[in-house]
């Protein structure tokens, strides 16, 4: 019950783009068309799906305050476990992403050439997503208790992502011959879109499960 | 890094010969990114930070004060080291340099000034993925000496931080009737100044939708001034 909680309120409530901006840059990049906003949809979701349980796993096992006492087994601040190194977390979490994504683009490329094809060029461009460091950062804040949480709340600020890009890319596709004002043509209408968009994910704040 | 500011001073003197100081093209790489080439609003970059901390003015300044410190340093020691750098790993390169001065701008924040840390919470970490930073990295850094990548750090940070600060100027005055906490309008409470005559505050300006609708009006008002950036599809 807590997952599916956790789930909707990534997904729907906290969105990323509506709520916090998360990852605009590729968001207006990638949503002219459909097609381009859900490859980088989907990578995204993968990302995070595979990025954020690991950054869960070094923040309570190597950064926070106390987590390393499993190397020496030493309790109370002796040792070890004395040893907060919650400073290093912006190096440590960019470093997995970056390192991951790499790594996921050749494991996709050797036994997946479909989904290669699919997510191919995306994946170089996701290290740089805000999006995928700015999960690592809120789950840091979120203190999830186990990994599952963590997990979920990957899946469903993805999803939440790939929801909001794909809808822009529908809308920016459908006024594409439509009449804007030559100022507001391209970036200027979709921020505008945007905004309007988040005034309707306005509507789930404060929405209880 | 100090190191570092003293070789791109030592580099530009080494030019000076060739080429003055500020050359035309040097001053232009300052003043372009202010209007026709602004990062933010006709380069669209960065745009998640310029969103999301617009809310009080103090946040924004500070912010962009962050920002131009990490984008010169990290310009300048890019370019130092560009003809060092392997092409297949120069992104997690890059990375490692701006995170950590990030690390060293979080740390600063965190020790004198905790409310406004507070405040940025995670936004101050996104800076390393700021596409500003990345963005400039890749397009001038990568191919420019150090005192061009200093101008040119320098001219995209003011033209991002200018953005930040008209935005949360309208953002603040109107959502909370303050300007860097000052309180412009009289206080909301006790129904002073024009709370009295029965002004209220647009509480739809302190959420996050309004600086899209905002900077979408700054591009508005960017563009019909100069229609020559007037996308053309």
């Amino acid at each position: 019950m807590d997952l599916v909680k956790i789930f909707i309120k990534s997904a729907f409530v906290d969105n990323m783009i509506f709520a916090f901006f998360f990852g605009m840059c590729s968001y207006l990049a990638v949503s002219k068309t459909v097609k381009t906003a859900v490859g980088l949809g989907m990578a995204v979701i993968f990302v995070l799906v595979v990025t954020i349980p690991l950054n869960w796993l070094i923040e309570n096992f190597v950064l926070q305050e106390g987590a390393l006492s499993w190397v020496d087994g030493s309790e109370n601040g002796e040792g070890f476990s004395g040893l907060d190194l919650s400073y290093l977390s912006f190096i440590m979490f960019i470093a997995v992403i970056a390192s991951i994504v790499q790594l996921v683009e050749m494991i996709v490329e050797k036994f997946s050439p479909a989904l290669y094809g699919a997510l191919g060029i995306f994946l170089p461009l996701i290290a740089v997503n805000c999006a995928i460091l700015g999960g690592a950062l809120f789950m840091q804040e979120k203190q999830f208790p186990n990994i599952a949480g963590a997990t979920v709340y990957g899946l469903g600020s993805g999803v939440g992502w790939f929801m909001a890009v794909v809808l822009i890319a529908a809308i920016r596709e459908r006024i594409r011959y439509a009449k804007i004002p030559g100022p507001l043509r391209g970036v200027g209408m979709a921020f505008l879109i945007t905004g309007l968009m988040g005034l309707a994910f306005l509507g789930f704040m404060g929405f209880e499960i | 890094m100090s190191e570092t500011a003293e070789l791109s001073v030592e580099k530009s003197k080494l030019k000076k010969e060739r080429e003055p100081l500020f050359s035309k093209k040097n001053k232009k790489l300052i003043t372009d990114p202010l209007d026709e080439n602004n990062p933010v609003t006709i380069q669209v970059l960065g745009i998640c930070s310029a969103l999301a901390v617009t809310v009080q003015m103090k946040a924004a300044v500070v912010m962009s004060i962050s920002v131009l410190f990490v984008l010169i340093l990290a310009n300048v020691s890019v370019s130092l080291i560009r003809n060092l750098i392997p092409n297949r790993i120069r992104i997690i390169v890059q990375l490692v340099v701006v995170a950590s001065l990030v690390i060293i701008v979080d740390q600063v924040l965190k020790a004198y000034m905790y409310d406004v840390s507070k405040e940025l919470s995670v936004f101050v970490g996104l800076i390393i993925t700021n596409c500003i930073i990345m963005g400039r990295l890749e397009a001038f850094a990568l191919g420019n000496k150090a005192w061009p990548s200093a101008l040119d750090a320098i001219g995209n940070s003011i033209g991002y931080g200018m953005v930040l600060v008209i935005v949360s100027f309208f953002k603040e005055l109107f959502g909370s009737g303050k300007l860097f906490g000052f309180e412009i309008f009289g206080n909301a409470v006790e129904k002073t100044g024009l709370y009295g005559l029965g002004y209220m505050d647009n509480g739809l300006m302190l959420l996050p939708p309004s600086s899209l609708i905002l900077v979408a009006i700054y591009i508005w008002v960017q563009k019909v001034r100069n229609p020559s950036l007037i996308e053309t599809h």
